[in-house]
């Protein structure tokens, strides 16, 4: 035989040895592994960490913590046991503890000596109850959770839910979830998972060959602590978050309203919404949820993509300015409209003629910002109208419009402003001029924008032109934001002509110029709100109410936008909540000569005119 | 048996090693049962069960067995060796993006019900390409381009394997190294191997120092019985590696001072690397001059050895992935972990070191069968063997694989056939290397590397590979006593 041949077999000889001897050693020198057998496994119990809070720009809770029960039972446990004693002290029907206890028995071998989890959320007071009684019921115990919640209806959409994680979840996120976790889906609740959530802890205990917990593992050294999750500080205003709830209810839309010099987020209501009775057990409401046509789920504040209507005139306007085809003082007339040739005309409403351009924002007057918007595509400056068109887009895009804001409120949509690309496919690249396109000059046609991005816009005019990235959460002990949310963001017209947009708005709902405002129901006295209203064509039935609004004109403490679906013009709907809004904010209170117009709104049902799906 | 030369049947099949091969079937058979038997609700042959569907795959195997000793040609096998080998490295490949995820390794086809796993049969198809390249007229290891060849057959699929984050099944390819060790290659390879290995523990469980210490010493013990200096080596340099082991020690008694101290203060790594850079380049010079091959080689060497102790911290955190890091860890007892990464291991331990020395007896088991250990009917299958057959078992077992492993090398040897002769190799060091790193893991000699126990573990495409592959050796080998 080969040398080498030898030398293999005696190393294959010497490897087995190593194995044989380390077999001798666990087996049969070594006791310590027979000792650990009679104690024989090691039982992890997990200790769930508290979610941290959330709370309010001043310190209120808006989401909390409260116990509850989760009712464990080890299938393989369990001996005889009077099944109507049990159920009655749980609170529930003998028959789901009959079924519960007939599919253990039906899944068996799949259980083993597992534990699960057979009912959840019991409230503290029928644990007591139960607990009483445990002695009575082998294989049976409760786990302590803590679940959330809620002392303001701030909202459903805005705070967003906790749920048990499945398996996409937990895919997801490796080594993050483990199955039975829960985790922030929507709204804050997602966004600040990472902060919320906390870490998991457990308690190690030995089992014996019995399956009977004996002790703890090393006296609890290898044991680990639950740590709770981050509080965490909103920039919303409880108070005022709720009544927004309440102005909105049984209308179909959204009120965003901002901080313009900080960029806050003070309240955010989505209508209809999750109710916060239900969002501490969603899964239980969740099928209805989902079957409601109103979609309750549906967070139209950053989700919906609507047309602004004329509150996108002052954008219009500006961009006009900037560029040097539209000065203050230029008159355009219109007759009951724009005619645009054949015979066509965009409509206006009664109004004095000529205008200049605050009167024209004052009275929202759709032929003057016909003319701004000609002027602003057939600028002489650029070689087509695809060049104007581009620079156009540009202009808007610098507003924030046409793409998310990157606020870090979840699930933000970017809304839509065509390119010149998109009219050159639809209509040929020499197929289109400025009167294909003329609906853009009031905010209508291809044009789609968040209430978030209407709010944004209010704050850019509230600060004479720039803005902070709209956001939710505010530095706190442990946490802080994305340093961009402390940054201005400047669109690309000056300052100088934003003094005008905040004058025509002003005029708008305090009049004091020629023609008269479309929003004098805004106004508070003492708080010089300035405001501009909007009526965008909804194809889906009437009009949608379009409202955006700050206060006061020379320190902007808060920039509302109210968009209400099919609730007709701006200044019947959108104009009363937003400024009640604001004047709750503003005063704390609602005057009493305006309780009529609260009155008005609360009890208002606009439910009726929406279209279902 | 027409020819009067010819052997009978009883003759040719090595039936020793058919025996062996029952045997252990059996065995895992058993065990598997054992292992699932907690359901009670089922008889060891429902096919429900495991233990049932593993006895399909047991009578599917044995089918499969017999066509390949007695209907297949047995020079088919070398015939095929290429198409198969390059066939089964695209699935390889294909894996990779047509796989599903088990357990966070693509490296499963699924069809329905039934999954296969490319990575059990590429062990076979690179086995049959390298004992059909290397046992071509002229090949030598020695000729470098030939050498190159069989690198990349085995590296080829291996690299597939690692990609498909199977490192476990990557491993065993290693164990081609000794085929090559027996076809020729140089034993120092192997050395080195296991030097490595060694430096890279060394280094992490004891110091830095501990591991250029013994590198330094390996080197010079090396040079010095290769140039008929072992004398030498003992007087002079065996007794200055004793005192330099021993310095914090001598540190400690003369200052009172910690080890620790002592590493903070004299900083011997430094030190080392000074006198290293002094050293060299009158050494490579003395090298250069004398063109003396072991003088050069042993400089490479340490210095090869050096690099890879002072950047082992850097392997070790930044290039080993997470999971694999917890596991080094545990197993060098640098970390206690019962919750994670240990509780595997913790749990085996205990269930096999609770057997004793005749075990809890058939179905006794509380360990096992209580589902403490993890995956007890696939990769942790020795636990229940540990457990319910105690050390005489495990002994059993043990001694089986290496009649097994001892059986096919010698076989191997009286094959005249190279194709035969290299092909058994691959068969035994395969075997091996799934024996010695899935029981070391199983007892905590070795880091958890999911990789099956042969023959014993639950699965069909385990069983069926290893069948194949110890089928065609039986059938090789037959081929060869037919003419004696």
């Amino acid at each position: 035989m080969n040398n080498r041949t030898t030398k293999l077999l005696i190393g294959l000889g010497v490897a087995a040895g190593v194995l044989i001897i380390k077999l001798f050693v666990i087996q049969i020198l070594n006791d310590k592994y027979k000792r650990d057998a009679s104690n024989n496994s090691m039982v992890y119990d997990v200790i769930y960490p508290t979610r941290g809070i959330i709370y309010d720009r001043n310190g209120k809770i808006i989401v909390g913590n409260t116990v509850s029960y989760d009712i464990l039972v080890t299938p393989r446990e369990v001996q005889p046991f009077d099944t109507v004693q049990l159920a009655s002290s749980l609170g529930v029907s003998p028959d789901l503890i009959r079924e519960k206890m007939a599919e253990y028995r039906k899944n068996r071998s799949r259980i083993g000596y597992q534990t699960v989890v057979m009912l959840k959320k019991i409230p503290p007071e029928t644990y007591m109850q139960f607990a009483e009684l445990q002695y009575k019921f082998p294989g049976f115990r409760g786990q302590m959770r803590s679940i959330r919640s809620y002392p303001f209806n701030a909202g459903g959409n805005l705070l967003g839910y906790v749920s048990e994680v499945d398996a996409d979840f937990i895919k997801k996120h490796p080594g993050e979830y483990r199955s039975g976790d829960y985790a922030g889906k929507t709204g804050i609740e997602a966004a600040r998972e990472n902060d919320l959530k906390g870490e998991k802890g457990y308690h190690i205990y030995l089992r014996d060959s019995h399956n009977q917990i004996q002790n703890a593992y090393m006296n609890g050294e290898m044991d680990k602590e639950a740590v709770p999750g981050k509080d965490i500080v909103t920039t919303i205003d409880a108070e005022l978050q709720q009544y927004g709830q309440e102005l909105m209810q049984n209308k179909v839309g959204s009120v965003v309203a901002i901080e313009p010099a900080t960029g806050e987020i003070l309240a955010m209501v989505s209508s209809p919404g999750i109710d916060v009775d239900v969002l501490a057990d969603i899964s239980q409401h969740y099928s209805e949820i989902v079957k409601n046509p109103y979609k309750p789920m549906f967070n139209r504040t950053v989700q919906a993509s609507y047309p602004p209507g004329s509150v996108f005139k002052l954008v219009n306007g500006l961009i006009g300015l900037q560029e040097g085809v539209l000065k203050p003082s230029d008159r355009y007339p219109c007759s009951h409209g724009f005619p645009y040739g054949n015979g066509r005309r965009l409509g206006c409403h009664g109004h004095a003629s000529p205008l200049a351009l605050l009167d024209a924002i004052a009275t929202s007057c759709n032929g003057y910002f016909c003319y701004v918007f000609r002027n602003i595509l057939d600028n002489k400056k650029y070689d087509s109208i695809q060049d104007a068109f581009d620079v156009w887009r540009d202009y808007v895009s610098s507003f924030g419009f046409g793409h998310k804001l990157g606020s870090d409120f979840p699930a933000e949509l970017g809304g839509n402003i065509p390119t010149s690309n998109y009219y050159n496919k639809v209509y040929g690249k020499k197929g289109w001029k400025f009167t294909t396109i003329i609906s853009l000059s009031i905010g209508q046609g291809e044009i789609g924008v968040t209430p978030l991005h209407l709010a944004n816009l209010c704050a850019t005019v509230a600060n004479r032109g720039f803005y902070y990235i709209p956001h939710i959460v505010k530095d706190s002990p442990g946490i802080e934001i994305d340093p961009k949310y402390k940054e201005r963001v400047y669109p690309k017209v000056d300052s100088s002509y934003f003094k005008l947009a905040v004058q025509g708005m002003y005029m708008a709902v305090n009049g004091g110029g020629s023609a008269g405002g479309t929003a004098f129901a805004a106004a508070i006295p003492g708080k010089d709100v300035c405001g501009k209203t909007g009526t965008a064509q909804n194809p889906r039935g009437a009009d949608n109410s379009v409202f955006i609004c700050f206060a006061p004109k020379d320190d902007p403490k808060i920039a509302v936008a109210a968009y209400i679906e099919n609730a007709g013009f701006g200044a019947t709907w959108a104009c009363p909540i937003a400024s009640l809004l604001v004047e709750r904010y503003l005063t704390g209170e609602i005057r009493p000569e305006r309780k009529y117009v609260e009155d008005r709104v609360l009890q208002g049902n606009l439910m009726s005119r929406v279209k279902k799906d | 048996m027409v020819n009067s030369s010819k052997r009978s049947l009883r003759q040719t099949v090595d039936w020793k090693l058919v025996i062996c091969y029952l045997l252990l079937v059996l065995i895992g058979w058993l065990n598997i049962y054992a292992s699932s038997h907690a359901s009670e609700t089922a008889g060891i042959l429902d096919f429900a069960t495991r233990s049932g569907k593993q006895f399909v795959w047991i009578l599917s195997g044995l089918g499969l067995g017999t066509l390949i000793l007695f209907l297949f040609n047995p020079r088919l096998w070398e015939v095929i060796s290429v198409p198969t080998y390059v066939l089964i490295l695209f699935l390889l490949v294909a894996v990779i993006f047509l796989g599903s995820e088990v357990k966070g390794s693509r490296s499963w086809f699924q069809f329905g019900p039934v999954s296969f796993q490319p990575a059990e049969v590429s062990k076979i198809t690179t086995s049959l390409l390298l004992a059909a390249v290397m046992s071509r007229q002229g090949f030598k290891l020695s000729n470098f381009k030939h050498l190159l060849l069989v690198a990349a057959i085995i590296a080829i699929p291996m690299l597939t394997i690692v990609a498909e984050s199977e490192t476990g099944s990557a491993l065993v390819y290693v164990g081609f190294i000794f085929v090559l060790y027996r076809e020729g290659f140089s034993g120092w390879f192997i050395a080195c191997i296991g030097l490595i290995i060694l430096l890279f523990i060394l280094t992490l469980t004891v110091s830095p120092y501990a591991a250029a210490l013994l590198l330094t010493a390996s080197v010079s013990f090396c040079y010095c019985t290769e140039n008929k200096l072992l004398r030498r080596w003992l007087i002079r340099e065996a007794p200055l590696f004793l005192l330099l082991i021993f310095l914090p020690k001598i540190w400690q008694w003369a200052g009172g001072e910690e080890p620790a101290g002592f590493f903070a203060k004299v900083k011997p790594m430094y030190v080392l690397v000074g006198m290293t850079l002094l050293a060299m380049p009158p050494l490579m010079l003395k090298a250069y001059r004398e063109r003396k091959f072991s003088r050069w080689a042993a400089i490479i060497a340490f210095l090869g050895g050096l690099v890879m102790i002072y950047s082992t911290e850097f392997i070790f955190n930044d290039v080993l992935q997470d999971h694999q890091r917890k596991r080094i860890e545990v197993l060098l007892g640098m970390k206690e972990d019962p919750a994670g990464v240990g509780y595997n291991v913790n749990q085996s331990m205990i269930a096999i070191g609770s057997g004793g020395l005749f075990g809890k007896g058939f179905l006794q088991g509380t360990q096992t069968t209580y589902g403490f250990v993890p995956e007890q009917s696939t990769d942790f299958i020795f636990c229940t063997v540990g457990e319910e057959w105690g050390f005489v078992g495990c002994l059993v077992v043990i001694l089986l694989y290496t009649f097994l492993i001892a059986r096919i090398i010698l076989d191997a040897e009286r094959c005249r056939e190279g194709f035969s002769r290299i092909y058994g190799y691959c068969v035994a060091s395969i075997i091996f290397m799934h024996l010695f790193i899935n029981i070391g893991m199983t007892i905590g000699l070795m880091p958890v590397i999911g990789i099956p126990l042969p023959l014993l573990s639950y699965g069909g495409s385990s069983l069926w590979s290893f069948t194949i592959l110890i089928f065609i050796f039986l059938a090789l080998y037959k081929e060869e006593n037919k003419y004696f």
